[in-house]
């Protein structure tokens, strides 16, 4: 018996004679003898719970956490505030241990909170329908290019080189599959650059704002991937879009994005959210679960899932995605967290961002040595060039304990010094200001080795 | 008792967040604006910008507790009672797992933290992948798939990349008839066409139809082991040996492996590729329908297609220990999944829940898990009950079983809708009903290793008084259920007139 067993040795003679059978080795006798492990499997025996916390606690004690430094890295996953009331609610078991709502009647909290949540969501991206969640963003970008090519039948995805890189790398693995090409929409002064008119596009696929922090004209891009007879996708920071005109109002097709930064903890990279909202024509294309309102047999509200004959369960082979588990718990977290941003909030903090970012850049390129990478207008993140090897830079800052950004290098071989920096609220301005004082160091001084160097 | 109050009650609680919103009202304090204003103009062009801010609700921070508090008290959940939902393993939830996933040096790590400030993270997710693949029986582990649907996607795109490696294009995926939906709608979303192959009299895989339909064009064998019948395949070798015979891989469904850990391995049984599902056999809360996540482990041939990046250990230099690193230098790689390094606040949890188990304590999971099936179906046998509710193919089972409604229907005049929504009433959570979709009126009961004899117990005990009930009536299963939240939903209004948001 284990601690989270309990069929006593008194409740197994018992049971197994209720069976029917001697042993419970006769309980596998489906299974031949040929295929059954001789020995246990190779693994530590098991430890209390104090022990596995305390193993638990030591690991995570070798992460340099956003605790542990000032940390300005974003590149796809923020470093925002989580507000209490998420944790309070979300480790509610009523919340946290109940299966996909497949029962409504006993459902009906969940199902509400996904009918809200796609309320949300669509009132942020500006389209009708939204689904319920998917895993995460680029695979949420892979996705939408599946929608894309079955809708119109096209060939190839333009992808702007501005979208994230993980994004445009999932796309490809999947896209292999479809037999789709992906071409790459270069970058001009930080913002897409579409290639002349292509054939037998199926999609157009743009990032708001980019990799690089600047902010896309939506509208002109959704207007050249129509003129192509082409969908326009957009990823979508979920936090850009309490100031940024909407996705939808600009003619976007398919919205999606990553949810994290909508009150979900970094973790390493997940569990987080993908959002994923579409025009009308697509709602019988779009994957995932779908929360609808009806009423029951008394004629009360009630909520329900909906349009199930899109999904692999009930559709099969023909499914528009074979999606089934996704990530209802962190959509709630998403929700409740706009519900508390509410409507004012979610502006103001967009703005204290917003100004709390140019105020950023501004110090930041006024130092020696760095300058802008881009002039496009930006909201929460920005690229800088570094006069100076920027992991040598970087290493410098950690060292003061300051984790100035995300180097570009390995995305962008064009911009071998590139550097993005990310600002939350948790970043105040004397944070900001304590960045500029260590980057401005590091970089000067890896300026004057490099003249050193020079003059030996 | 009538009157207004608990109408009211009712009406109030199926206000959504949006209606009880009121202008002015806020639950956020921004932060202080500690930077010189500058103009939202010169910061963010006008023709960039939304002209009306969201309509997000308006609500107070007391509000917004109430209100989700309240709407968590309209579901049912593990911890209030019996979940036997076949296929889907709903096991205790262990609540240190919340304690240390939450600890800030795994909930508050950036996903794109240098490896060597990260060492803590990787080194568990270097575990976790030995352990995964000891369980498995094949070595190599990628656990960046969100989800089991997202590992059966990447065992096919691997398969692909295995036989393109080899110059070979092969165009068919078999599955069983008995498969879950996400093994067919994987095959066409990556790129193959769907072979279905048929089940024998005893509820195996009907190896004459697998052995017509195994030719050279067929690229997969996607099969579930225990069934999703609940049976184990005797001829698992056999098949294998079929499969392999004509270069196709064999893919494991891990939605079973509840059933077998440390009894037998898929990798001995010859699959080339598994999925876990982390959120089924390994305790992480289902949250509603996620997260989850689906890390897949492969033989030695599948290796160099593993997504990346792929977490390794290094030795270290000088007397160092290892380090571990993320390695994206991958030629053969099929690519990314997704982003970032996988559903790490699982693993966390998953790790936790083998390090408190060990080996002897996951085989004691999976014996009990099959104690519990067996003992539950016994159970209703003694009682009578599966003269209405027959077991589907009557043998052992493995950790569940399939039952068929088809004489209850025919006898009683309730079908296994209305007996799942009559047991609604009982406090217990209905079996998966209607799947797998060869058995009519199908009930599939897994009731797993956490649960109590005394809970089986009482569960066939309920089950036996509803088959009684309908006998003598069967309008009350039918008009079921009467003690939740809402009665029956007209469904089919919801697709047929689909409000999927709220109007503002």
């Amino acid at each position: 018996m284990t601690e989270y067993t309990s069929v006593t040795d008194a409740d197994r003679r018992e049971m197994l004679e209720a069976i029917g059978v001697g042993s419970i080795e006769d309980l596998f006798a489906d299974i031949p003898q040929a295929l059954r492990l001789t020995h246990g499997l190779e693994l530590d025996a098991g430890r209390s719970e104090q022990e596995v916390y305390a193993e638990l606690r030591e690991l995570a004690a070798r992460n340099v956490s956003t605790e542990d430094e000032l940390s300005f890295v974003g590149a796809g996953m923020y470093d925002n505030y989580v507000p209490a009331l998420i944790d309070a609610l979300t480790t509610r078991a009523e919340f946290l241990t109940p299966y996909t709502p497949y029962q409504p009647e006993v459902s009906q909290g969940g199902l509400q909170a996904m009918f809200e949540y796609q309320t949300a969501i669509c009132e942020l991206t500006g389209l009708p329908v939204s689904n319920a969640s998917v895993y995460e963003g680029p695979s949420a970008v892979a996705a939408a290019g599946y929608v894309a090519k079955h809708y119109t039948g096209g060939r190839r995805f333009i992808v702007s080189r501005g979208v994230h890189p993980h994004a445009i790398e999932t796309l490809r693995t999947l896209s292999h599959g479809w037999e789709m090409d992906v071409v790459e929409a270069d970058l001009r002064h930080g913002v897409t650059e579409l290639p002349g008119l292509l054939d037998d596009v199926a999609a157009v696929i743009v990032a708001q704002p980019n990799f690089l922090g600047a902010v896309e004209d939506l509208a002109a891009i959704a207007a050249a991937a129509h003129a192509a007879g082409a969908l326009c996708i957009a990823s979508c920071d979920p936090i850009a879009l309490s100031l940024l005109r909407s996705p939808g109002d600009c003619g976007v097709d398919i919205a999606v994005g990553e949810g994290q930064t909508l009150g979900n903890r970094l973790d390493f990279g997940g569990p987080s959210f993908g959002f994923f909202a579409v025009t009308e024509p697509l709602v019988r294309r779009i994957p995932g679960r779908i929360a609808g309102e009806t009423v029951d047999l008394d004629g009360r509200r009630g909520f329900a899932l909906t349009l199930q004959t899109r999904e692999q369960h009930i559709r099969r082979e023909r499914a528009t995605s074979n999606i089934c588990t996704a990530q209802a718990l962190n959509a709630l977290a998403g929700v409740i967290y706009l519900s508390w941003l509410g409507r004012d909030g979610f502006a103001e903090l967009g703005e204290l961002l917003v100004q709390r970012t140019a105020y950023a850049r501004e110090r930041l390129t006024a130092l020696p040595g760095v300058e802008p990478l881009h002039d496009q207008p930006v909201f929460r993140e920005f690229a800088v060039t570094l006069d100076a090897p920027v992991e040598a830079v970087i290493e410098r800052c950690l060292r003061q304990g300051v984790n100035p950004g995300y180097p570009l290098a390995a995305h962008y071989p064009e911009h071998e010094r590139g550097l993005l920096v990310a600002i939350t609220e948790l970043r105040s301005a004397a944070d900001i200001d304590r960045l500029a004082t260590v980057l401005g160091d590091a970089v000067a001084a890896e300026r004057s080795g490099s003249l050193q160097e020079a003059h030996r | 008792m009538t009157g207004a109050a608990p109408v009211t009650n009712a009406r109030d609680a199926q206000l959504t967040i949006f209606e009880r919103s009121r202008p002015g009202r806020r639950a956020f304090a921004p932060p202080q604006l500690d930077v010189p204003r500058r103009p939202l103009d010169e910061l963010l062009p006008a023709h960039l910008r939304r002209a009306h801010p969201a309509r997000l609700p308006e609500v107070s921070e007391p509000e917004i507790v109430r209100h989700y508090t309240r709407l968590s008290k309209r579901n049912f959940d593990l911890d209030s009672g019996f979940y036997p939902l076949g296929s889907c393993t709903m096991k205790h939830n262990p609540r240190l797992h919340e304690r240390v996933a939450a600890l800030p040096g795994h909930a508050r790590l950036h996903p794109l933290q240098r490896p060597e400030r990260a060492q803590g993270a990787l080194e568990l997710m270097w575990r976790l992948q030995s352990a995964l693949g000891e369980i498995s029986g094949l070595p190599h582990v990628s656990l960046q798939p969100s989800a089991g649907s997202h590992g059966e996607l990447a065992g096919v795109l691997l398969t692909r990349a295995y036989h393109e490696d080899r110059g070979e294009r092969r165009t068919k995926v078999l599955t069983p008839d008995t498969a879950h939906g996400t093994n067919p709608a994987t095959v066409t979303m990556a790129g193959y066409e769907v072979v279905k192959v048929g089940t024998d009299r005893d509820g195996n895989v009907d190896l004459d139809d697998l052995r017509a339909k195994a030719t050279e064009d067929v690229a997969c064998l996607m099969l579930t082991n225990p069934s999703t019948l609940g049976l184990f395949e005797p001829a698992v070798s056999e098949i294998a040996e079929i499969v392999h015979g004509v270069g196709a891989t064999l893919y494991y469904d891990g939605a079973n492996l509840n059933a077998i850990m440390g009894i037998c391995r898929p990798g001995d049984m010859g699959f080339d590729i598994v999925h876990f599902n982390l959120h089924k056999t390994f305790t992480q809360p289902h949250g509603g329908g996620g997260p989850g996540a689906g890390p897949i482990a492969v033989s030695e041939r599948i290796e160099p297609f593993l997504p990346r990046p792929q977490v390794v250990r290094r030795d270290g230099h000088n007397g160092d220990g290892p380090f571990y690193d993320l390695e994206f230098d991958r030629p053969k790689s099929i690519g990314r999944l997704r982003g970032f390094q996988g559903n790490y606040g699982v693993f966390v949890r998953t790790y936790a829940y083998i390090r408190s188990l060990g080996a002897a304590g996951l085989r004691d999971v999976s014996e009990t898990a099959v104690l519990n099936a067996n003992y539950l179906l016994a159970r209703l046998r003694s009682l009578g009950v599966l003269e209405q509710l027959p077991v589907a193919y009557d043998r052992l089972c493995m950790h569940e079983f399939t039952l068929s409604g088809a004489p209850m229907k025919r006898d009683l005049r309730i079908r296994t809708l209305d007996l799942a929504k009559r047991l609604l009433d009982f406090g217990v959570h209905p079996p998966t009903v209607y799947f797998p979709l060869l058995v009519d009126e199908a009930l599939l009961i897994e009731p797993t290793e956490t649960e109590t004899r005394e809970t089986l117990d009482g569960f066939a005990d309920i089950v036996a008084e509803i088959l009684r009930e309908a006998a003598a009536d069967p309008e009350i299963a039918r008009g079921a259920p009467y003690t939740a939240p809402v009665r029956r939903l007209d469904e089919a209004r919801a697709a047929r007139h689909p409000v999927l948001r709220q109007e503002l």
